[in-house]
């Protein structure tokens, strides 16, 4: 796969194609897989996306520490009271996004980090801690269009495009690189994908990939005793809404300064200088908060004690 | 060379990769070594496994292992209920393994049909792991492919029988390493194979005066 968005950008515009198209045969040149096997697998992976964005919306899962779980549901009962209209209620029950395609995305990040959480099954895109941003942004803007499997597949490819690009030029870990190489990696991932769903250029999708990351720059990996749970969950919902904004700007017409490339590399330079306190290991950032540490100590169980047996 | 699946994927039950994924990898190896679900599991968590194992589920995906659910199977997640009702009993304690160890790293005692069997396991990240122990010999075992086992009397020939019989049934070597606890005594080999061994093959090799044993570990996905 490539290595270079620049790259990746002037081959599909050479063959006047989307990046999610590019990837598709580029996936298949080594001759591993074919064209069919490619598709069949992402079609795969889309559905269980679409499983664990429809189990977290029913809102009865809670995480192992009890902590997380619910809220993907409140965030769509606030879209389901926009769209009927119920706005005079004081104090307000939902904001002015409610029941858009931005509250849809949050709703659906949420939902599938819920279920991530809860030991129930997720697709990694482009890691577990990570996993919600992109069925979040990808399914609010397929089903807000209409699109069709084989749309959702490319817009798949696209951001497995992007992600392996930021795999090789800098990180997918946040034990190496923060949440940057994570939710931000996601954001960007997911930029791609909803540009390509909506018909954009291939340069439309780097230039949102671009300003996707460029908002997640820095964005430390700082979870509740080392688990994906607070602040991963809402990470992801956030992750979502830059992925949006870099979305809304690419298709307005914006361009970005830094190459989308060199965002790329910022990143890996920023993870590669980032402190061992901020790279999963709950040394800093909120987990060290007292209510972090708090919360570690009583939810969230640290230490397994003796024995046991069957439980 | 990166592919878009290793990015869109795996199709795992949560919550972290290297916690869950991973320790379930590492059961599924052990629950191979046993031939079948084991009768009896001793399993002892080392470092961040001990720490943060509960909260992100390890023990559950180490025992689901044990049974033979894979990394996506939604299973994983009630495999405490489901192991007595399914034929293991199971202990789990938390453990400071002596000498270098990685900080995901699980120690398993299995007990099936009489026989025994222990193996310390790495979650290295991604779902990627390292079987570094079995039964007190030392080894690197990935699980991402078909792997022999062999245990073997320490003499000169051994290796080169069984590769022999390996080349016969024109089954390439990926990678092997052979380690003994003293010269002349019992040597373990592993052989990591780009395809299984039919079973002539391994009929053959077990049938070597030298070899003592012979395991299969199936290529874990």
């Amino acid at each position: 796969m490539y290595d270079s968005l620049a790259e990746a950008v002037a081959h599909a515009e050479a063959a006047q194609c989307s990046l999610g198209e590019l990837a598709l045969e580029a996936e298949t040149r080594d001759g591993r897989r074919t064209r069919a096997e490619v598709e069949e697998a992402l079609l795969r992976a889309l559905n269980v996306m679409r499983g664990s964005v429809a189990r977290g919306l029913v809102g009865d899962v809670r995480s192992v520490s009890g902590l997380v779980g619910g809220d993907a549901a409140k965030v769509a009962a606030a879209g389901e009271r926009a769209r009927a209209g119920s706005a005079s209620a004081a104090p307000p029950t939902h904001g002015l996004l409610a029941g858009t395609v931005f509250g849809d995305a949050l709703a659906r990040a949420i939902a599938v980090q819920e279920i991530n959480a809860a030991m129930g099954v997720i697709v990694a895109a482009p890691t577990a801690g990570g996993a919600g941003v992109l069925p979040g942004v990808l399914l609010a803007v397929g089903d807000r269009v209409g699109a069709d499997d084989a749309q959702l597949v490319r817009g798949l490819a696209a951001a497995g495009l992007v992600g392996a690009v930021i795999a090789q030029r800098a990180s997918l870990s946040g034990a190496e690189a923060g949440c940057q190489a994570e939710t931000g990696a996601a954001a960007s991932m997911a930029a791609a994908a909803a540009v390509e769903v909506l018909g954009g250029t291939a340069r439309q999708q780097a230039t949102a990939s671009a300003l996707a990351l460029q908002g997640t720059l820095g964005l430390v990996c700082d979870p509740l005793g080392g688990l994906v749970e607070v602040p991963c969950v809402f990470r992801n919902a956030t992750g979502a809404a830059i992925a949006l904004a870099g979305v809304e700007l690419a298709l307005a017409g914006v361009t970005f300064a830094i190459p989308a490339d060199e965002v790329i590399d910022a990143m890996g330079e920023i993870g590669r200088t980032m402190d061992a306190r901020y790279r999963e290991t709950a040394g800093g950032g909120l987990a060290a908060t007292p209510t972090g540490r708090r919360l570690a100590r009583e939810r969230l169980s640290i230490g397994m004690g003796k024995g046991g047996g069957n439980r | 060379m990166v592919s878009l699946l290793d990015i869109i994927g795996p199709v795992m039950v949560g919550p972290s990769s290297s916690h869950t994924a991973g320790a379930c990898r590492i059961a599924l190896v052990a629950r191979a070594l046993c031939c079948g679900t084991p009768e009896r599991a001793r399993i002892e968590l080392h470092g961040s496994f001990a720490r943060t194992g509960k909260g992100h589920g390890t023990d559950r995906a180490l025992v689901g292992g044990l049974l033979g659910f894979a990394p996506d199977d939604a299973r994983l997640r009630a495999s405490l209920e489901l192991a007595a009702g399914l034929g293991l009993l199971a202990t789990i304690e938390t453990t400071r393994l002596r000498g270098a160890h990685h900080p995901n790293t699980a120690r398993l005692t299995l007990e099936r049909a009489g026989r025994s069997v222990q193996l310390v396991g790495s979650s290295l990240g991604g779902g990627r792991i390292a079987v570094t122990e079995i039964d007190g010999f030392a080894l690197d075992l990935s699980g991402a492919y078909d792997t022999l086992i062999v245990e073997a009397r320490d003499a000169p020939g051994v290796v080169a029988a069984v590769t022999a019989e390996l080349a016969a049934a024109k089954v390439n070597v990926a990678g092997m390493r052979v380690s003994r606890h003293r010269k002349g005594g019992d040597a373990i080999h592993v052989y990591e194979l780009d395809a299984p061994a039919d079973e002539a093959a391994l009929a053959s090799i077990r049938a070597l005066a030298a070899v003592a044993f012979l395991r299969v570990v199936p290529r874990v996905d």
